[in-house]
């Protein structure tokens, strides 16, 4: 779960880490009064899960609370990267000496946190990784021992050669780290770390993404989640489903992510466009297969559903009486074409022949079957 | 012939008393493994009977279970919150290899129980996997037993459902398999594919290996690697998630550190440039893998 940048800062305030003192506003009124609140310049930053924030004009310098707010207006309600900007965060603007970079991010193939630092810090640090490989600097932090103080210092030395600064970056790494496995991240990234004219060294930027894996036992972070714009996406969520919404035609329903990834592969290769990814998950009550036709049906351009399951530990007559249970429910207006294979297969059968429904053992003859509906409908 | 499990496999079951543990036991008891000994904390001394009526005898502690019966083996059905802890307690007790079937536990807790499980020199499949099946012999985890016929074919895969379709088609078209391995779709993970590699390689009951990969990380391409420079025995690949839309990325840390954006294209790329063979279709797989074996 990625968390926005007002809310990283609060798990790097807790943690010590120096942040500037910053407002959330929703208006532009908000905006202006906390400009004026905070007095002096203030910068006006969109509050969007994506990158690219101020190359896309959403991030701005204003010298008034009367600039503020018109920034404030040109910002909320924005698009970058597809995703409508609803918050803006409000923060003193500070005099930049330095910047420089320290991400932390959990590495599959380091299977363990690894720190990467630069003293190129600022918004292309990725293009400074590849034309300038040396001037990045990375450590693995040992998961039988975490971050020892020496390494601390190890990576401050790459930011900074003034004693006074070393010892504070050292220090900010420490607290990022903590603030890193107190959280359950798996990404966690200063990006600037500036130093102050007057030596001071601070975080003006606050990126953390949240392991979904840790929210049980992190509830009060799973209240950082925004409701989406999408009815469907947060129905998925509470019915369990794992859901992505694509642009297609052909609406899929699948059990297991990566032969769901496989049906929308396939719907692709026999002309056809997916609707959607959706995976209804290892043990799928009939519940959640009726949310999940709910869900499908819900998207205006779906026409037609295809039924992609092969049961282990789902059980195929649990997803034919979901079916069932779904067509007495709601209105099922796109042609329905439904493989099923594996546990419980032959319950299955026969529970959707009595509702009328008949059901194929095919994959491929399945897929063809739900894209040439869709193309003739 | 077969890798990792055989019907010398004596197994230990951790969260044998749970809903998923003792419904899965009964089914691997059903294929032929043997089930020496469950785990439950604080449940020790009960009786799990198995499908035929078999006594499984539950212990408290894997140490205990492992001293009493001799246990090789583990497989792990306990919840995401205690998983981890119970990897690393099996590894202590000294089975050889542990199987995590456990969906959903925290990444930082898998950093420190592979490590962990890595020193005391033991095997870990998973987590969040469907574990392993030799065909004919020993299953551990949750791949269905019907589908798994005694053959020729190794299979190693990432995804659940999807190794079941391709098995499925293989048997259905007359080939049977040697030993058929989830490993997992967790960031970190025990046993990778250049590691299944290996053990086919080595393994004489195989003759060829589908591989089945699927969007991020860089697995499949160390595999591709592997296979150009010291595997003899065929591989076939595929890779789910061709028309995944890419996500949208926060953060620059973990493009740098993969410098890969691990998208289904770069992976069949990096097969096709290592001599694996290409299935663009699950179908295709089983064509790919009759050229493979001359048949």
């Amino acid at each position: 779960m990625n968390l926005h940048e007002y809310q990283a800062r609060e798990i790097f305030r807790s943690a010590g880490i120096p942040v500037p003192s910053g407002r959330v506003a929703e208006t532009a009124e908000e905006a202006e009064a906390h400009a004026r609140e905070l007095g002096g310049t203030v910068v006006v930053k969109a509050q969007v899960h994506s990158g690219g924030r101020g190359k896309a004009g959403g991030v701005k310098l204003a010298s008034s609370p009367d600039e503020a707010r018109s920034h404030a207006e040109a910002i909320l309600g924005m698009s970058i990267r597809g995703l409508e900007v609803r918050k803006v965060l409000v923060t003193p603007a500070e005099d930049i000496a330095s910047e420089s970079y320290v991400g932390l991010v959990l590495s599959r193939s380091a299977r363990a946190p690894m720190f990467i630092v630069s003293d190129q810090g600022g918004m292309d640090i990725e293009e400074v990784a590849a034309s300038d490989p040396k001037a990045v600097r990375r450590l693995r932090v040992d998961p039988r021992y975490g971050l020892l103080q020496h390494q601390t210092y190890w990576l401050a030395n790459v930011l900074y050669e003034e004693p006074g600064l070393i010892k504070q970056g050292a220090r900010v790494i420490a607290q990022l780290y903590q603030a890193f496995v107190r959280s359950g991240a798996s990404l966690a990234e200063i990006n600037p770390l500036i130093t102050t004219p007057s030596g001071e060294v601070k975080a003006i930027d606050a990126k953390v993404s949240i392991d979904d894996n840790e929210l049980f036992r992190q509830p009060e972070l799973a209240g950082y989640r925004d409701l989406s714009d999408d009815w469907a996406e947060d129905r998925a969520r509470e019915a369990g489903l794992s859901y992505v919404k694509l642009d297609g035609e052909v609406g899929c329903c699948v059990n297991g992510a990566g032969l769901a990834m496989a049906t929308m592969d396939l719907v692709k290769y026999h002309g056809g466009e997916p609707a959607n990814f959706l995976d209804i998950g290892g043990s799928s009550s009939p519940d959640k297969v009726v949310s999940a036709l709910e869900i499908i049906t819900s998207e205006p351009k779906v026409r037609s559903i295809l039924f992609n399951i092969f049961g282990g530990i789902t059980r195929c007559d649990d997803v034919a009486l979901g079916i069932v249970e779904a067509t007495r429910r709601i209105e099922i207006e796109p042609p329905m074409v439904i493989r099923l294979t594996g546990t419980n297969e032959k319950e299955a059968v026969e529970i959707l022949a009595d509702a009328g429904i008949t059901a194929g053992t095919s994959m491929d003859e399945a897929v063809e079957r739900a894209v040439a509906l869709a193309a003739a409908s | 012939m077969a890798i990792f499990v055989d019907s010398e496999t004596r197994l230990v079951v951790q969260g044998i008393t749970g809903r998923d543990g003792s419904f899965h036991t009964r089914q691997m008891m059903e294929y032929g493994t043997r089930v020496v000994a469950g785990v439950t904390p604080g449940k020790g001394g009960q009786i799990f009977e198995g499908p035929a009526g078999e006594r499984v005898p539950v212990f408290n502690s894997v140490d205990r279970a492992v001293e009493e019966t001799g246990a090789n083996t583990s497989v792990v059905y306990v919840p995401p919150a205690f998983a981890a802890s119970a990897i690393m307690e099996a590894a202590e007790a000294g089975v050889q290899l542990i199987v995590g079937i456990t969906e959903g536990i925290p990444v930082l807790d898998m950093t420190r129980a592979g490590a962990f499980v890595e020193d005391h020199g033991v095997r870990l499949i998973g987590p969040n996997c469907p574990g392993l099946i030799t065909a004919g012999q020993a299953k551990v985890g949750i791949i269905p037993g019907h589908i798994v016929s005694p053959g020729p074919v190794g299979v190693v895969s990432r995804s659940g459902t999807l190794t079941y379709e391709a098995v499925a088609q293989l048997t259905d078209a007359g080939i049977g398999q040697s030993t058929c391995v989830g490993i997992g779709g967790d960031p970190i993970i025990g046993t990778s594919f250049v590691d299944c590699l290996r053990a086919f390689s080595e393994d004489q009951g195989t003759e060829a290996v589908v591989l089945i990969g699927e969007i991020g990380g860089t697995d499949e391409q160390e595999a591709a690697r592997y296979v150009s420079e010291r595997m003899t025995k065929p591989v076939v690949g595929f890779v789910a998630g061709q028309t995944a839309p890419p996500g949208r990325r926060m953060g620059h840390a973990g493009a740098i550190i993969s410098r890969s954006s691990g998208t289904a294209e770069e992976k069949m790329r990096a097969f096709r440039e290592n001599g694996v063979a290409v299935a663009r279709r699950p179908i295709d797989i089983v064509g790919l893998i009759r050229e493979a074996l001359g048949l």
